[in-house]
Parts: structure tokens; C-alpha cells; sequence
């Protein structure tokens, strides 16, 4: 009786507490400003489009490119197995010597491991794999890690963040922190917490990564999205994930 | 071959209305729409989504339980969703046509108690 007694209050206790942070985090996903209607489509994986891509990244998974060569799953196990990955990328990779988001490591395997020319961005399989992927970590907080040389590749995606770009001269910062929550004609300005990667983006109409969403901010600022490097991208990414981190992510994201 | 998410229960009480839930994958280019390269992207829609119900003990082509014409300004990747009442045991059949001789059928047995 007592031992029931002493488990009731202590998650009493806890839901009071996570009530107490949530109120006390002033950080909101997408999520929270979308119509009703398209969160239903995302919270609903019968009725949201980019199960459709999880769905092939599952096979993916498990199949070999070509005979011959391995599958992930040979190297890797289960899907299952990839449970909190995707929480935390982009990471330095010590092989190569790179910050990688989670698309470029899943091609070091492709190429290293299966012998397979790489996959371009935005390449119908990678976002499948990728999606699959960080399907297993979702509900699970963002955990950037600890990394001299991921810590200085999130200094200068802040840097980056900062700076003013464009035509329109505008800096990511201006209107994702400090105008955030206000209108820009008749959408609600984010946030823009990198919560739910790859998204499946209404106006794509198919899922797109991280990297495309940044490209088109940019061409919305009437800035050169060319003038970027990879690393530059990268860089911006780890910022991103590192302000968001402890969030949930929520992959795969719907998002109008 | 297109990837499709069919939601419909496995079992369900003889006269109980269950929800059907559908989604293919499909671009549903209206050939309106312009590449990065200028030229225009041929029309490519599905035009007809049908689902019929093929009982158990009566085979056959089954009975047209929903069927839906598709136009441009439908959305990629179309959602279809209708509810229908269990009474024998049997199998969906859906089947959608559409342009550049687009044909593509799945099966979905359901088992009424």
C-alpha cells in the first residue's frame, strides 16, 4: 500500500515538473502553429504522406544495392537497433574527419561499406533511409554531442545565423528569434527548431531535407544559395540542433 | 511500382462499420508546372481510384464498394478514406488507373466474426 501511495505521488511529483519545464521553455516546435488539420496528418502515420517514404526506407534497409554487396542491415541489425541515432546528428565523424549530418553518413556507408556511388541531397532514397532512420528515435530529446570540432562547426552555423544576407538583408535570426511568433503576411514566422527532419513539406509535396528547407529560406531572402558551402550548410545544421537540443524530435515532420 | 499505406482492420464484427484508409504515392503533375529548366512537366495524374469487395464464398470480380475520379488540383500523394459496414468475410481490391498507362492493385483480406 505504502509502496502504491509512494509511486503515485512521485508521478504526481513528475507530471507536475515536466508541466513546470514545458511552461518554462520558452521554445516551441513548428508543430505547436500548424492548422489542426495538418497536425492530424502528421499525428495520424495512416494518413501521413511521408510513411510512404519510411515505408521504402524500411526496405532499403535490408536490402543489398546489388548482389554481392552488404545490406545495412547485415552490418547494422534491425531498424530497431537505431534507436537515438538520429538525436544526434549532425556528428564529427573520425573517419573522415568531417561534421556529418546524418544523410552524408549514411552515405560514407554507401560508398565505403557497399561500394555504391553516393546519393545526391535530396535523393528519394536517402531521404527514405534517412526517415526511416529517425523514425526509430522519435518522442526521444535532441542530444547534440560533445565535440571540439562539432562545438566549433555550431559556433559558426551561430555565426552564420547572425549574419545578415541577401538582397533583402535579412539574417536567419531575425526573423526566427526575434520576430519569431509574428506574422510574415499570413504565416506564423517559426521558430525553426530542426525537430522533425526529413519533412514531408505541403508545398513540396514530398518529403525534403533540412538542407532544401534552408535553401529555400534563402532564396526567400534573395540570397545566393550557391555562394554556401557543404560545410557552411553543416554548420548551420549543428547551430540548429544544438538549440534545439532536448526537444523531441518528431520525425517524420508534416509541415504546411 | 508505387508505393501505397493501406489502413483497414484485419477482423471486424459481423455489421460493424469500419474505416477504410488509403494512400498511394503518386506526383499528380497537373502539366502546367515548369522543371528548373523551363520545360513544362507532362501532365501526369491518376484518373480513377477504385476499391471493390470480393466476399469469400461468392470470388469473382466482387461488388464496387467506393470509386473516385481524380483531376488536377488534387493533391500529390492522394488520401482516400470511406467507411464501410463488415457483414461477410472476403477481400479489398483497390485499383487505380491513371496517365502514362499507370495501373496498380492491392489486395487487403478482411475477416468478419
Amino acid at each position: 500500500m505504502t509502496n502504491y501511495l509512494l509511486t503515485l505521488v512521485l508521478a504526481l511529483v513528475l507530471a507536475l515538473w515536466s508541466l513546470h519545464t514545458s511552461a518554462q521553455d520558452p521554445r516551441r516546435s513548428s508543430f505547436d502553429a500548424m492548422s489542426p488539420a495538418t497536425q492530424a496528418l502528421q499525428r495520424d502515420d495512416s494518413q501521413n504522406p511521408a510513411m510512404l517514404w519510411v515505408k521504402e526506407g524500411e526496405a532499403l534497409w535490408s536490402r543489398a544495392p546489388v548482389s554481392g554487396t552488404k545490406s545495412c542491415a547485415d552490418c547494422h541489425g534491425g531498424l530497431s537497433r537505431m534507436r537515438g541515432v538520429a538525436t544526434r546528428y549532425p556528428a564529427y565523424d573520425t573517419s573522415s574527419s568531417r561534421v556529418l549530418n546524418l544523410g552524408a553518413r549514411i552515405n560514407l556507408c554507401r560508398t565505403n561499406h557497399q561500394g555504391q556511388p553516393a546519393w545526391r541531397t535530396e535523393d528519394s532514397a536517402r531521404l527514405s533511409v534517412e526517415a526511416a532512420i529517425a523514425l526509430q528515435s522519435r518522442g526521444l530529446p535532441i542530444t547534440p554531442p560533445a565535440h571540439p570540432a562539432l562545438k566549433a562547426a555550431q559556433q559558426r552555423g551561430a555565426t552564420l545565423f547572425a549574419s545578415r544576407i541577401g538582397q533583402v538583408d535579412l539574417s536567419c535570426a531575425d526573423c526566427h528569434t526575434t520576430l519569431a511568433g509574428k506574422r510574415l503576411g499570413g504565416a506564423k514566422l517559426p521558430q525553426a527548431h530542426p525537430t522533425g527532419y526529413p519533412i514531408y513539406r505541403l508545398e513540396w509535396q514530398s518529403l525534403g531535407s533540412l538542407n532544401r528547407r534552408l535553401r529555400s529560406c534563402l532564396s526567400a531572402v534573395r540570397a545566393d544559395a550557391s555562394s554556401f558551402s557543404d560545410e557552411e550548410f553543416v554548420a548551420i545544421e549543428a547551430y540548429l540542433m544544438q538549440r534545439a537540443n532536448g526537444m523531441p524530435l518528431e520525425t517524420p515532420g508534416v509541415r504546411p | 511500382m508505387a508505393r501505397t499505406l493501406i489502413t483497414v482492420p484485419s477482423s471486424a464484427r459481423r455489421g460493424e462499420i469500419i474505416e477504410v484508409r488509403v494512400l498511394i504515392q503518386h506526383p499528380m503533375e497537373t502539366g502546367y508546372r515548369r522543371s528548373s529548366e523551363g520545360s513544362i512537366l507532362p501532365r501526369n495524374l491518376l484518373r480513377r481510384y477504385t476499391a471493390r469487395f470480393v466476399a469469400a464464398d461468392a470470388g469473382g470480380a466482387g461488388e464496387l464498394v467506393f470509386a473516385a475520379d481524380l483531376h488536377a488540383a488534387i493533391a500529390a500523394n492522394p488520401y482516400l478514406s470511406f467507411n464501410y459496414r463488415a457483414t461477410t468475410t472476403g477481400k479489398f481490391v483497390f485499383a487505380w488507373e491513371g496517365d502514362e498507362g499507370f495501373s496498380h492493385r492491392e489486395e487487403t483480406v478482411l475477416r468478419v466474426v
